[in-house]
C-alpha cells in the first residue's frame, strides 16, 4: 500500500454514537475501495460550534491538535465524515496559513502547509473519482431515483470548504450517477435542515425539514442521500415530527453517502449498518446478489 | 552650470509634512546650486511667473522643481522653462509629493527623504543635455476599434469633419449591444429605430472604410504614424458578390443552431445575416453549425445562392491599414450568472438574463415581441426581476457598480406591464441607481405609475414548484424573509470588460485597471485619452456607461482627434534610444528586445553590420539601453552617465 492512498481518519464524536452506521460504512467503502484510514491515536474533540463561536483561536488549537496527530504519523490528508469537524479543521488549517506563528505558539509546535484536511465525501470524489467507482459497482442501484442533500457545511463557507460549489455543489451527485442512481434537479440540497435547534426549538427543526423532505419528494426521489451525522439525524429521526408539522406522510429513507456506495460495491449489509435509519429503505436497496469477482 | 531649486509647498499638501524651507535651503549645499527658494503653488501663474523670473535675473542653466509627480507637471514647468530660453530638457522635477508628503507623517523623515530626492534631481539635470525634437508629417485617418454606438458615434462626427475613418468590427454587423435593446431608458423610444439610421450612415458615407468580422491583430508606430494589421476572420461569403437577399437563410437545412443575436432563445440558420438591419447586410456562415464543414456534403446555398457568392474556401486574410490615431470603443460583455449556483440560470430555463428579456420584448425578437415563458410559450403572470447579478458583489470578482441596470430594470418593468396590463412586477434591489437626467423621476414612475414592487434585499435561492419558480430572498425594509411565486425571473447580469479586453490592451500598449476595464489618462480630466499618445477611448470599455455617456464620449473622442489632425506635423519625443556605432558589437540583442519593432540593422561601407534606431517609432522604454552588452545604447535624457549620477548621490 503506497503512503499516498494511507489517509488519516479522524471520527469525531457523532460517530461514536449517534452516527456509527456513518462510521462503519466510511471505514468499509475505503477499505474496498483501496484508500487505509488510519484512525489518529488519542484525537480530541474538534471543539464544535461552542469552541469557535467562544474564541477562533481555541477552535483552531483544539482542531489543530488533531491535524498534528496526523503530521506525526507523516499523513498529509485528514479525513472526516462530519461536516461540523470538517470546517473546525478547515478552520484551523486557514488560520495556520494567515497566522502561521499564532498557531504555532497555541500548539506549540508548527503545523505543515503539507497537512490538509478532507470530508469522506471529497475524498471520494478527488481520490476515487465517478468513473472509477462505477467501474467497482457491482450492485448497481438501476436508475433509483435519489436527492443529494449537502446540507449548509460541506460546501461552505467557500473560503474555509475550497470545494465544489458553494450553493449548487455537484460532487455528491456525480458519486451517486456513478453507482446507478437518478439524480434529479434538487434546489434545496443546501438549504438549512434546522441543524441543532432540534434541542431548543424543534418546531424550528420540524418546519425546515419538512420543507426539504416535501422538496424530495415532490422532485421523484425516493430517498435522500446525506454526508452529515446532523441532517441524517433531522431527517430521518425526526421525520414524524417532520410529517406532522407539514400534516403529511413521507416516508422517505434518508442513507448516508457511504451506506450507498457500500451497498452498490456488494459490501454485506452488517458493514453499513443499515438497521440504524428509522425509515427503513432496505426496500430500495437492488436485492440481487452481487456477482462473483471473477465474473465481472 | 547654474542651477536653481524651487521647492513647491502645494498649499498645505506638501508643506503639511515636508520643512519646505528646510529642503530649500538645503538645496544650496548642492554642487553648481546658485539659487533655492519655497513657493506657494508653484504650478500657478505666479509660480510658473517666478521661475522665469529667477531664471533671468540669476542667468540660470538648469531647473529643479519639487514638487508633484511628473505626471501631473512636468509639461507645465517644461513650457515655463522654455518661455524663459532654456531648453526643455534642462528641466527635472523631484516628486515630493505623491513619493513624500502624501505617504509619510514623520515630518523630519519626510524632509530629510525631499532633499535627498532634490539632491538627486540636481544630479541628474547637471549632466543633462539640450533635446531637440523633430517634426514629422501626420497621417490624417483614424481607426476605430468597435462598431457599437460610442464607435458609430466616434466614427461618424470623424467622417462629418471630413476625416477617412477606418471602423474595425469583430462582429459580423455593426450595432453592438444597443442593436439587441427593444427600447431605451428613460424616453422607451425604440432602439433600433434611432441606432439603425446611424448604421445606414457608417454604410453610406464614402470616408468611412468598414471592417466587419475583422479584429485586430498588431500594431507599430506612434501617435500621427500608426501601422495597424488587421485579420478578416473568414466568412465563406464574399460580401463583394452578396446582395443581402437572404434566399440562402431560407434554403439552409441546418436550421436549429443557437441564435446568438437573439441570446440562445430561438433558431438560426447555421448561413445566416444576423438581423434585418445588420450593417453590412451580408450574409457569413456559423462554421460549426454548417452541414458542409461538419459532413463534407450539403453545399445547399452555393446551389442557391443567385450571385454565386458562397466561398467555403474562404481563408481569414491579413490587411494592413495606416492611420494617424486610434479610437478604441470595444464595449463591454454580460456578467455570466452560472457563477450564482443558488438562481439556477442555465438550470431553469425560465429564470434568464435581462439581454435575454430584451430580446423577448423586441418585435424581431424570438417570439415576435409577445412575451413568453422560453419554458412551455405561456404568458407570466408573476414576473421577478433580480438587480446586481454580477455588480457589488466581491464574492464572484465583481466589486464595481455596473451602473446601467438599475434602469434597465425600471425600463423593462414598465414594458413588461405595458405588454401584459395583469402582470404582476417585483424587482429585488440593493439602491436604486438612478443619477441621470430624468432618470430617478423613471423609476418613480415604475413605481408609481405602473404599480412595480420594489422589495430591498437580496434573493437568496430561486427554485422550481411544479411549473413556476419560488424567489426566496429578504425584505431589509422590513426586516423579513419573503418568498414570491415566479412564472419567470429576470436577472439583471453586470458589465464587464469585453471578451479579449486585455489581449487588446497588449496589443495597443493601453493599460487595464483592476477589473479589466481600459485606464483613462486621468480620472476627472483626460476621460478619453490613453496613457499612449494618439489613442482614445469612447464608450463603455473604459467602464460600465449607458448610451447617452458612451455617445457622449464618442463624439468627445472624435474632438481629440480632430485636434490632434489639426495641425500638419506632429513634434517627436527626443527621448529615445540611440547607438553609439562605435562601441555597437553587432549582437542584435537590442533588436529582439525591441517590443515596438524600432530598431533594424545598418550596414557601414565596410559591410559591418550596426544597430540603429529609428527615432519616430521609437518609444523610450530603455530595453535596449538595459540590454546592450556593452552599454552602446543610450536613452536621451535617462543615460547611464545621468541615472548613475543620481545614484551616486543619495548613496554617498
Amino acid at each position: 500500500m503506497p503512503m499516498s492512498d494511507c489517509v488519516a481518519y479522524y471520527p469525531g464524536c457523532s460517530l461514536e454514537g449517534l452516527a456509527v452506521e456513518y462510521d462503519v460504512s466510511t471505514r468499509a467503502v475505503c477499505r474496498a475501495l483501496g484508500l487505509t484510514l488510519v484512525e489518529l491515536n488519542d484525537w480530541n474533540c474538534c471543539g464544535s460550534s461552542p469552541a469557535s463561536l467562544h474564541e477562533p483561536m481555541l477552535s483552531a488549537a483544539l482542531a489543530g491538535r488533531n491535524l498534528l496527530l496526523a503530521q506525526e504519523n507523516h499523513l498529509n490528508t485528514v479525513m472526516t465524515p462530519c461536516p461540523g469537524c470538517l470546517k473546525a479543521l478547515k478552520g484551523a488549517i486557514k488560520i495556520r496559513d494567515s497566522h502561521p506563528e499564532a498557531l504555532a505558539q497555541a500548539l506549540g509546535r508548527p503545523l505543515s502547509e503539507q497537512v490538509h484536511a478532507v470530508s469522506v465525501l471529497q475524498l471520494l470524489y478527488e481520490k476515487v473519482g465517478p468513473e472509477a467507482l462505477s467501474r467497482a459497482v457491482r450492485r448497481g442501484f438501476d436508475g433509483l431515483p435519489v436527492v443529494p442533500y449537502y446540507g449548509c457545511l460541506l460546501t461552505r463557507p467557500q473560503a474555509v470548504a475550497r470545494f465544489d460549489d458553494p450553493e449548487n455543489p455537484v460532487s455528491m451527485d456525480r458519486l451517486l450517477e456513478a453507482v446507478g442512481c437518478t439524480v434529479p434537479d434538487f434546489p434545496f440540497k443546501t438549504e438549512c435542515c434546522g441543524a441543532t435547534s432540534g434541542i431548543t426549538r424543534s418546531d424550528i427543526v420540524s418546519r425546515l425539514s419538512g420543507r426539504i423532505l416535501d422538496m424530495a419528494q415532490r422532485s421523484g426521489a425516493r430517498a435522500i442521500v446525506v454526508a452529515c451525522p446532523l441532517c441524517q439525524q433531522n431527517l430521518d429521526l425526526r421525520q414524524a415530527q417532520a410529517e406532522k408539522a407539514m400534516g403529511t406522510r413521507f416516508g422517505i429513507p434518508v442513507f448516508y453517502l457511504t451506506q450507498v456506495i457500500g451497498w452498490a460495491l456488494g459490501l454485506p449489509q452488517k458493514d453499513l449498518g443499515l438497521e440504524k435509519l428509522i425509515v427503513p429503505g432496505d426496500g430500495l436497496l437492488p436485492a440481487r446478489e452481487p456477482p462473483e469477482p471473477s465474473e465481472s | 552650470m547654474r542651477i536653481g531649486v524651487f521647492v513647491c509647498r502645494c498649499g498645505t499638501n506638501i508643506a503639511g509634512t515636508v520643512d519646505t524651507q528646510a529642503v530649500a535651503a538645503g538645496a544650496l549645499a548642492s554642487p553648481d546650486v546658485v539659487y533655492a527658494t519655497e513657493l506657494l503653488y508653484t504650478c500657478s501663474e505666479p509660480g510658473q511667473q517666478e521661475i522665469q523670473n529667477a531664471v533671468l535675473t540669476h542667468r540660470l542653466q538648469g531647473v529643479v522643481v519639487a514638487a508633484c509627480s511628473p505626471r501631473m507637471h512636468e509639461l507645465t514647468f517644461r513650457r515655463a522653462v522654455e518661455k524663459a530660453g532654456l531648453n526643455r530638457y534642462l528641466l527635472e522635477m523631484a516628486n515630493i509629493r505623491e513619493h513624500v508628503s502624501w505617504i509619510g507623517q514623520d515630518k523630519a523623515a519626510n524632509t530629510e527623504k525631499a532633499l535627498e530626492l532634490v539632491r538627486m534631481a540636481v544630479a541628474k539635470v547637471r549632466r543633462n543635455e539640450p533635446l531637440f525634437g523633430s517634426q514629422v508629417p501626420l497621417t490624417k485617418r483614424v481607426m476605430v476599434i468597435g462598431g457599437g454606438v460610442a464607435g458609430i458615434q466616434a466614427a461618424l462626427d470623424c467622417a462629418d469633419a471630413g476625416l477617412d475613418v477606418v471602423l474595425v468590427e469583430r462582429e459580423p454587423t455593426i450595432g453592438g449591444k444597443m442593436a439587441k435593446l427593444d427600447k431605451t431608458f428613460p424616453t422607451i423610444d425604440c432602439s433600433s429605430c434611432i441606432l439603425g439610421p446611424k448604421m445606414v450612415d457608417v454604410a453610406q458615407k464614402e470616408n468611412i472604410t468598414l471592417h466587419a468580422a475583422t479584429e485586430v491583430e498588431s500594431l507599430s508606430g506612434t501617435i500621427g504614424n500608426f501601422t495597424v494589421t488587421l485579420r478578416k476572420k473568414a466568412v465563406y461569403v464574399d460580401w463583394d458578390a452578396c446582395t443581402g437577399c437572404g434566399l440562402c437563410m431560407e434554403k439552409c437545412p441546418s436550421k436549429k443552431n443557437p441564435d446568438g443575436f437573439n441570446e440562445g432563445l430561438g433558431a438560426a440558420p447555421a448561413i445566416r445575416i444576423p438581423f434585418p438591419q445588420a450593417i453590412p447586410k451580408k450574409a457569413h456562415i456559423d462554421r460549426s453549425a454548417c452541414r458542409y464543414f461538419s459532413t463534407g456534403k450539403c453545399r445547399v446555398c452555393q446551389k442557391i445562392c443567385p450571385v454565386g457568392a458562397v466561398r467555403f474556401d474562404m481563408e481569414d486574410r491579413q490587411v494592413v491599414e495606416h492611420v494617424g490615431a486610434i479610437i478604441v470603443a470595444t464595449g463591454y460583455d454580460l456578467f455570466d450568472p452560472a457563477a450564482y449556483g443558488e438562481y439556477g440560470a442555465g438550470r431553469y430555463p425560465d429564470v434568464i438574463t435581462a439581454m435575454q428579456f430584451e430580446r423577448i420584448l423586441s418585435a424581431s425578437g424570438p417570439y415576435g415581441g409577445h412575451i413568453r415563458r422560453p419554458s412551455d410559450g405561456r404568458e407570466p403572470r408573476d414576473i421577478v426581476f433580480v438587480a446586481c447579478v454580477g455588480s457589488r458583489d466581491k464574492s464572484v470578482n465583481r466589486p464595481y457598480c455596473s451602473g446601467v441596470c438599475c434602469m434597465v430594470i425600471a425600463k423593462q418593468a414598465i414594458l413588461a406591464r405595458d405588454h401584459l396590463p395583469e402582470a404582476r412586477c417585483y424587482v429585488f434591489y440593493m439602491d436604486i441607481r438612478a443619477p441621470g437626467k430624468n432618470y430617478d423621476e423613471f423609476v418613480r414612475r415604475a413605481v408609481e405609475e405602473y404599480g412595480v414592487q420594489y422589495i430591498r434585499g437580496r434573493v437568496g435561492k430561486i427554485y422550481p414548484k411544479g411549473e413556476r419558480l419560488v424567489v426566496q430572498g429578504a425584505d431589509t425594509l422590513l426586516g423579513a424573509r419573503v418568498e414570491v411565486d415566479a412564472d419567470l425571473v429576470v436577472l439583471a447580469t453586470g458589465v464587464e470588460p469585453s471578451r479579449g479586453a486585455r489581449e487588446l490592451a497588449e496589443k495597443l500598449h493601453i493599460s487595464a485597471d483592476t477589473n479589466g476595464f481600459f485606464m483613462e489618462g486621468h480620472p476627472k480630466l483626460k476621460p478619453v485619452e490613453t496613457n499612449t499618445a494618439g489613442i482614445y477611448l469612447a464608450g463603455a470599455c473604459q467602464g460600465p456607461k449607458d448610451i447617452p455617456a458612451s455617445v457622449a464620449q464618442g463624439s468627445a473622442a472624435a474632438a481629440k482627434v480632430l485636434a490632434l489632425f489639426a495641425r500638419d506635423s506632429i513634434a517627436t519625443d527626443p527621448q529615445t534610444a540611440h547607438v553609439m556605432e562605435k562601441v555597437c558589437i553587432g549582437c542584435g540583442k537590442c533588436l529582439s528586445v525591441c517590443p515596438f519593432g524600432a530598431i533594424q540593422w545598418k550596414t557601414l561601407r565596410d559591410g559591418t553590420k550596426k544597430a540603429q534606431v529609428l527615432e519616430t517609432v521609437c518609444q523610450g522604454c530603455g530595453l535596449c539601453n538595459a540590454t546592450c552588452p556593452p552599454k552602446a545604447v543610450q536613452l536621451n535624457h535617462f543615460t547611464d552617465d545621468q541615472i548613475l549620477a543620481q545614484l551616486e548621490t543619495l548613496c554617498a
